[in-house]
């Protein structure tokens, strides 16, 4: 990065919670740029898939050919975080719960998936979780899984930044009993990925890491220089600001917990 | 380090909502249609007995679903599923929460089975939706509970003229609202019939406190863009589908349609030869049900 320019984050903006990391970029300071067609990418150093459903995401790329951009994005050396639905985009494999007929994938990410291992809605749950940021000594994390997937292998040179300890009633509805935690939480050079929310509660360490991630990246220029004029000009809309709560800290939600 | 799993919490229910931001809900009668909702693209899928347009022809009393239904459409896709309870219902909305299901509609649109109370949405673990009209009765329904809220709009009538009314009306009161002198908002949240604390953090995030979709006669693409663009979260789209020529098409294309609400090129692209719409009804006819004014 040279000077004082702010590093640019794309975020997915096809559907799900797009301004809550936009909001969350933000505030870990980097610039943040909703990305729904190919050239909005231009001059971004990282993109973030974000949460909602990976069905409805994959459908919205295939149907704007948006997949050739981003696997071009990946392979020029852009840096990407995927949330949720997201870590299932960047999967290389998914071993269970994939749509009838299969789904296309981004891939790049060497790691085992489960999609939707906690059931339906009734089972999402949220936990405090020890926080393995490098460097990071500030305690755990507040995890917020929704109908979240589950990392159950990983390859080697992937580092695992969050574990989930399997409660016994888990374990003993799943079929393999040697499996005693997941992964919840990875990275592998410019690739992250975590099957948590964090863009829906108050902290913002993983937008930190992703930013500074992203900060060693180079701005892509896939489309060339007229693309990255145009799309600064017209096409990237920032997102407005009164579209950016953050639901968990609400004075309700405490009332509402017990 | 690692504390107990809290499942069912405030944040998780309004977390799933935020998940459908931007996306398509929609009613459903089968695993047929179930499959192509999905397909189609989909956020989730309410699954009923017959569809709002439906339930007006045939009258009588509107119930939960037969769970064998729900159970199936859950087993074919891969998306939330939604399903119905009536209106102050609990055991409906009891029996929907022990067969799995993702998220509970309170809804209008069923016949009311308390004309005066509302579920207490508290006491579930699954999350519950319910309609508006206004912020009063938006903030209403969070205080009881709700972890998403949608306009009511008039289901079954393929006019989206009631959802606009509705959504205009909130997004008008928050604006009202956040013009207020901190001194007056005690009066306005009794004039509103609102909690105090609700209003105040309306006030302060400067929109509803839980995600917003429009619901009750969105039937094309731009009714869709439409209710997007007026600042809702998302869209619920009932009859609208499948009452019309050519549902995939039509129900690939509203999806699309809410993804780039803000681009008329593409809304115009995608509402090309989707076949004939479903026919609409007007709310001003003579003999015009509002299934609006079933609870307040």
């Amino acid at each position: 990065m040279s000077g004082n320019t702010k590093v640019k984050i794309g975020v997915l903006a096809i559907q799900g919670s797009f301004a809550e990391h936009c909001a969350h970029v933000r505030r870990a300071g980097g610039e943040a740029v909703e990305v729904r067609k190919a050239e909005q990418l231009s001059g971004c150093h990282g993109l973030i898939i974000p949460g909602g459903e990976s069905t409805t995401m994959a459908n919205i790329c295939r149907r704007w050919n948006l997949f050739d951009s981003l696997r071009d994005f990946q392979a020029k050396g852009g840096a990407v975080w995927g949330t949720c639905a997201g870590l299932i985009f960047l999967a290389e494999r998914i071993n269970r719960g994939a749509k009838e007929g299969g789904q296309e994938l981004l891939g790049g990410l060497d790691v085992t998936v489960d999609r939707n291992f906690f059931g339906s809605q009734i089972d999402s749950f949220e936990t405090n979780l020890p926080c393995k940021i490098p460097g990071d000594d500030n305690g755990p994390f507040r995890a917020i899984f929704i109908r979240a997937p589950a990392i159950l292998s990983v390859g080697d040179g992937v580092e695992v930044l969050g574990e989930y300890v399997l409660p016994a009633e888990k374990r003993a509805e799943i079929d393999d009993k040697a499996l005693e935690k997941i992964i919840v939480a990875v990275k592998s050079k410019r690739l992250m990925a975590t099957s948590f929310h964090p863009e829906i509660t108050a902290d913002t360490r993983w937008h930190k890491l992703f930013v500074e991630m992203a900060g060693d990246c180079e701005a892509y220029v896939g489309f060339g220089e007229d693309a990255v004029a145009k799309a600064t000009a017209s096409e990237i809309r920032l997102v407005d600001p009164g579209k950016l709560p953050v639901f968990v800290d609400s004075v309700f939600a405490g009332a509402a917990m017990d | 380090m690692a504390t107990e799993a809290q499942k069912g919490t405030f944040a998780v229910k309004v977390g799933l909502a935020q998940m459908l931001k931007g996306g398509v809900i929609m009613d459903v009668v089968n695993v047929e249609q179930a499959r192509i909702a999905e397909e189609a693209g989909a956020v989730a899928v309410m699954a009923l007995e017959r569809v709002p347009a439906d339930i007006r022809k045939d009258g009588g009393v509107a119930r939960m679903s037969d769970p064998t239904m729900i159970k199936a459409i859950k087993e074919a896709v891969t998306i939330p599923v939604m399903a119905k309870a009536r209106i102050g219902h609990f055991v409906e909305a009891q029996v929907l929460e022990s067969i799995g299901i993702d998220y509970i509609d309170e809804s209008e649109v069923l016949t009311p089975a308390d004309e005066i109370n509302h579920i207490n949405k508290h006491n579930f673990k699954v999350p519950v939706l319910c309609g508006c009209r206004d912020l009063g009765e938006a903030l209403r329904r969070i205080a009881e509970g709700s972890s998403m809220i949608r306009t009511k709009g008039e289901a079954g009538t393929g006019n989206v003229v009631e959802a606009v009314r509705h959504c205009r009306a909130v997004m008008g009161d928050i604006r009202r609202l956040q013009s207020m002198d901190d001194d007056e908002i005690f009066v306005y949240a009794k004039e509103i019939r609102a909690p105090l604390e609700l209003v105040k953090q309306t006030k302060t995030l400067g929109r509803l406190p839980v995600v917003n979709f429009a619901a009750g006669g969105v039937a094309t693409p731009a009714d869709a863009a439409l209710m997007m663009q007026l600042g809702m979260d998302g869209v619920f789209v009932g009859s609208g589908i499948f009452k019309s020529g050519d549902p995939a098409k039509r129900a690939r294309a509203i999806v699309q349609a809410v993804t780039h609400y803000n681009d008329p090129k593409i809304i115009a692209e995608v509402s090309q030869g989707l076949g004939e719409a479903m026919v609409g009804i007007d709310c001003k006819e003579m003999h015009f049900t509002s299934y609006a004014a079933r609870s307040e």
